[in-house]
């Protein structure tokens, strides 16, 4: 059955059932690498996409259930060419070891830095603690977000 | 000339690190003493580099990316050797059909071992180039350098870089090992906390794990199991409903081996589920609960060996003596990507790619379980999230193998979820310690007395005659043999990793007690005993310098002779007080602990701050200081990204980490029923490096875990005055104190 999706300002059609996990579809249907496969139970955070602005589990969200709701992937925030303030940083501050959970912590920063332009480390570390990292590496992705929301903010005022 | 007794030297440390190699690679390796182990094993130069016609250089090392920076470490020092900017290096993944075979990427010793490698290799490879510049240039070669992969004369560019004399190369000779490396200080590459090379392609969501591989015609399978792979499938089992369920390719069993293959991935995971409904299986009880682990342990049948002494234990006149028993549970690697694999028949010929630590050992034992020659397998590295060890990416590649046997043409993508992973992977082995010092009439240890129980480290599936140790090797119609067990010998040691203590006491024996077969499956999980050893023996040592009123980094020092781990000691003594960290008082604690990693390793001194609510048992982990020496830092900023990593990591280990055990077997399946710490728990780390440009490179990946756990216990210790001797420490046990 056509599942229409909208994925990073582009309007898609896919021939998957309704109920396969929005994951799937962004991974095997449309190659995309920015969410991962962490868990498949809502539990990791290594597939956070944005949906209406707010990250979301993508492992455990039916396509039916985002038809006609704006979807962005780690794919629609930034490229090398023009990267989101978000990524410039997690690269300034080399801000993983493996990097498997980054696109989960950058999807669900870009949702706290677009509520919270200048948050304190507590509220990042408040926002993030639902997203597993196994290397150790929460005190660069700290500094990483801290560093994203300054220069957006010096962007801004430039 | 060698010497006789360089020779000898160099033989030996060559058979140490390959006695987990091939048989051909160590006889190779005797015919050139000279180079570095690597090398020797891999003489081939255009085996470690290539260089394109557009002076395009291509590095391809055996040590493999994990997440641990290597690919740019390596980079650094071919970068610096070959004269080039550091930007016009590659790095390949380690693939069987054209990468030098380095065995393993683990034991932190891949700066180490083919950094060696790298770095004469590139030496030599330069010198090539400077020869074929000097015919070009029709002048003296000794007055040619390279500089950013431009050849000058006399210091003056000439114009001619390394793609103008690429086309004469032939790298396609044996290194002889007869060019010395640059000097240390002429190095502008090696030393700089370069950016990694693997990082931007993660951030921007490119193609950079196996996980992003797609292939035409790709299938997608999932593996039906219990975390026991001695579990046997009771049949007879009727699939024909599964078999016709949307996008069903194939239900491929044999033996208690299950997996089902589908067009689409969710297909797999829907008829997987269906499959497992079906199954019924038949199991073994664990002889064990949770809290019996250790008494388990101490009555399990065991090999005992001395493993380390000096002098004679009892010899000494004793005035006191002073014991204490250690504990760890099973912990899980608990890797960020469940493991997986993809497996491509094609006629007898089988490429699998995998995340393997091992490419080339793996080939050996894939070849035997599916019965195809090892020359027609052909094993592709490619980096998934963290491993930490030895966890399911093996047998995720086996189990991917023995599917694309039976659905020969396709490519077939194994995923394991993430219960396979939890139940599948073999842990970290439990282990108990025991340890007793006697102390003489002025308060000095004298008689030290050490035994380490544990299940083995060490079960990786190397080559075909350990295929046995591949999960679903056992489950197979015809299982092949269990392999004896692993059992590392010292210096480096596999459960006894770091029990000889690095001080200086008169008399000790330290045994070991290894414990064959363990009901629950175990392997090396990043630092192997160390972790257990230095939790024990630092606890204990600051248990003894607290009794007697000394501060804990000065009684260490006085036991020991290594300058070095003074050094540490010292400079975290500085961190200290710069960190004001005397202020602490109740409920808050402080607690330090130090070790040289495998006693042969990096060297790392660790300080916890931490505060305790005894009312709830709960710890709060407020900042890790850490001071290490891991000789020449090559990329000081990727050292200390591993190092800090190693403080969170273990301390998520030691603060909650245990894996849950039901009547059957393991119960953890997933991230609720084994917890890890969060952003809402982990401490703030800074790392201190300390510059030791002229000794060798080491690996800074395993340093900072076992330091880090005696840290929290000591540090728990000050805050509340009580010793939690059992790992982890649970609120449950630091209730109420």
């Amino acid at each position: 059955m056509p599942v229409r999706l909208n994925v990073n300002n582009e309007e898609v059609v896919l021939d998957v059932d309704p109920d396969t996990p929005l994951l799937y579809a962004l991974r095997n249907d449309l190659e995309l690498n920015g969410p991962k496969f962490g868990c498949g139970v809502a539990q990791c955070g290594a597939c956070a996409v944005l949906v209406d602005g707010s990250p979301i589990r993508s492992c455990v969200m039916p396509v039916a259930a985002v038809v006609g709701r704006s979807i962005v992937t780690l794919e629609g925030l930034g490229n090398r060419e023009n990267p989101h303030p978000l990524q410039a940083a997690f690269i300034k501050e080399q801000a993983m070891q493996c990097g498997y959970c980054a696109n989960g912590m950058m999807m669900t920063a870009a949702a706290l830095l677009a509520k919270n332009e200048s948050p304190t480390d507590e509220q990042i570390r408040s926002a993030l603690k639902g997203n597993l990292c196994r290397c150790g590496a929460h005190g660069r992705i700290v500094r990483a977000v801290g560093e994203a929301a300054r220069s957006s903010q010096e962007r801004e005022t430039s | 000339m060698t010497s006789r007794r360089s020779f000898l030297k160099n033989a030996g440390s060559i058979v140490l690190y390959f006695n987990l190699m091939p048989v051909q690679a160590v006889a190779q390796t005797a015919a050139a003493p000279e180079l570095p182990s690597s090398l020797a094993a891999n003489s081939g130069l255009d085996t470690w580099l290539r260089i394109a016609a557009d002076g395009q250089i291509t590095l391809s090392p055996g040590k493999c990316e994990l997440g641990q920076g290597i690919q740019t470490a390596l980079a650094q020092i071919a970068a610096e050797e070959l004269g080039v900017s550091f930007d016009q290096v590659r790095v390949a993944t380690v693939d069987t059909d054209s990468s030098p075979n380095e065995a393993y990427t683990n034991g932190s010793r891949s700066v180490e071992v083919s950094g060696t490698a790298v770095r004469a290799a590139a030496a030599e490879v330069r010198a090539i180039l400077v020869e074929l510049a000097a015919e070009e240039l029709a002048v003296d070669s000794n007055r040619i350098s390279v500089r950013k992969g431009t050849f000058t004369v006399d210091g003056t560019s000439s114009q001619l870089d390394f793609g103008a004399v690429v086309k004469d190369l032939n790298l396609a000779r044996k290194a002889t090992g007869s060019v010395p490396p640059k000097g240390r200080d002429d190095y502008h590459i090696v030393g700089k906390s370069l950016q990694r090379i693997d990082i931007p392609r993660k951030t921007f969501a490119e193609a950079a794990y196996i996980q992003d591989i797609r292939m035409d015609g790709m299938l997608h399978a999932r593996v039906v199991r219990t975390g026991d792979r001695e579990a046997k499938l009771l049949s007879p089992i009727e699939f024909g409903a599964v078999s016709r369920l949307p996008g069903v390719v194939k239900i491929v069993g044999d033996g208690s081996f299950l997996a089902v293959v589908a067009k689409r991935e969710e297909q797999a995971v829907n008829a997987a589920r269906a499959l497992a409904k079906l199954c019924h299986w038949d199991t073994t009880e664990l002889p064990f609960k949770e809290s019996t682990i250790n008494k388990w342990l101490e009555q399990a049948p065991a090999d005992v060996k001395v493993v380390g002494e000096r002098g004679s234990v009892g010899s000494a006149p004793v005035d006191k003596t002073l014991s204490a028993t250690y504990s760890r549970p099973f912990q899980a690697h608990g890797s960020m990507s469940p493991s997986m694999a993809i497996a491509h028949r094609s006629g007898d010929q089988l490429t699998v790619w995998t995340h393997s630590q091992g490419v080339f050992p793996l080939r050996g034992a894939i070849a035997n379980l599916v019965g195809l020659d090892e020359q027609n397998l052909r094993l592709i590295n490619a980096e998934a999230a963290g491993c930490y060890g030895h966890n399911g990416a093996d047998d995720a590649a086996a189990d991917a193998a023995l599917i694309a046997m039976k659905v020969p043409g396709k490519p077939i993508r194994l995923q394991w979820s993430r219960a396979d992973e939890f139940l599948g992977e073999p842990y970290g082995s439990a282990m108990t310690t025991k340890v007793s010092a006697g102390l003489d009439a002025e308060g000095r240890i004298v008689d030290w007395r050490y035994d380490v129980l544990s299940g083995t480290h060490s079960i990786r599936p190397s080559g075909a005659r350990r295929a046995g140790n591949l999960f679903a090797a056992r489950q197979i119609a015809t299982p092949l043999p269990l392999p004896p067990v692993g059992n590392i010998p010292q210096p480096r040691g596999g459960g006894d990793r770091n029990a000889v203590p690095l001080y200086s006491f008169a008399n000790q024996r330290i045994t070991k007690h290894l414990i064959p077969v363990t009901p629950i499956r175990v392997s090396a999980m990043r630092g192997l005993g160390a972790y257990t050893n230095v939790f024990a023996i630092e606890s204990f040592m600051d248990e003894i310098a607290h009794a007697q009123g000394q501060d804990p980094i000065d009684f260490r020092i006085r036991y020991l002779e290594d300058q070095r781990a003074i050094g540490v000691l010292e400079k975290l003594r500085e961190q200290m007080v710069d960190a004001d960290f005397d202020s602490a008082e109740k409920p808050a604690g402080v607690g330090v602990a130090m070790a040289r990693y495998k006693n042969s390793g990096a060297y790392c001194a660790v300080a916890m701050r931490l505060t305790v609510d005894t009312a709830t048992g709960q710890i709060k982990l407020d900042r890790a200081l850490c001071a290490a020496d891991i000789g020449l830092v090559i990329n000081p900023d990727g050292a200390i990204n591993q190092i800090e990593g190693g403080v969170i990591q273990s301390s998520s280990w030691t603060v909650m980490e245990h894996l849950r055990l039901g009547r059957v077997g393991v119960a953890s399946k997933d991230w609720a029923s084994y917890p890890i710490l969060t952003f809402a728990d982990v401490p703030l780390v800074e790392v201190a490096l300390i510059d030791q440009p002229s000794e060798p490179a080491l690996g800074a990946g395993e340093a900072s875990q076992g330091p880090t756990a005696a840290a929290i216990a000591n540090a728990v210790a000050n805050a509340t005055g009580a010793r939690i001797r059992d790992l982890p420490l649970t609120p449950a046990r630091l209730k109420n104190l």
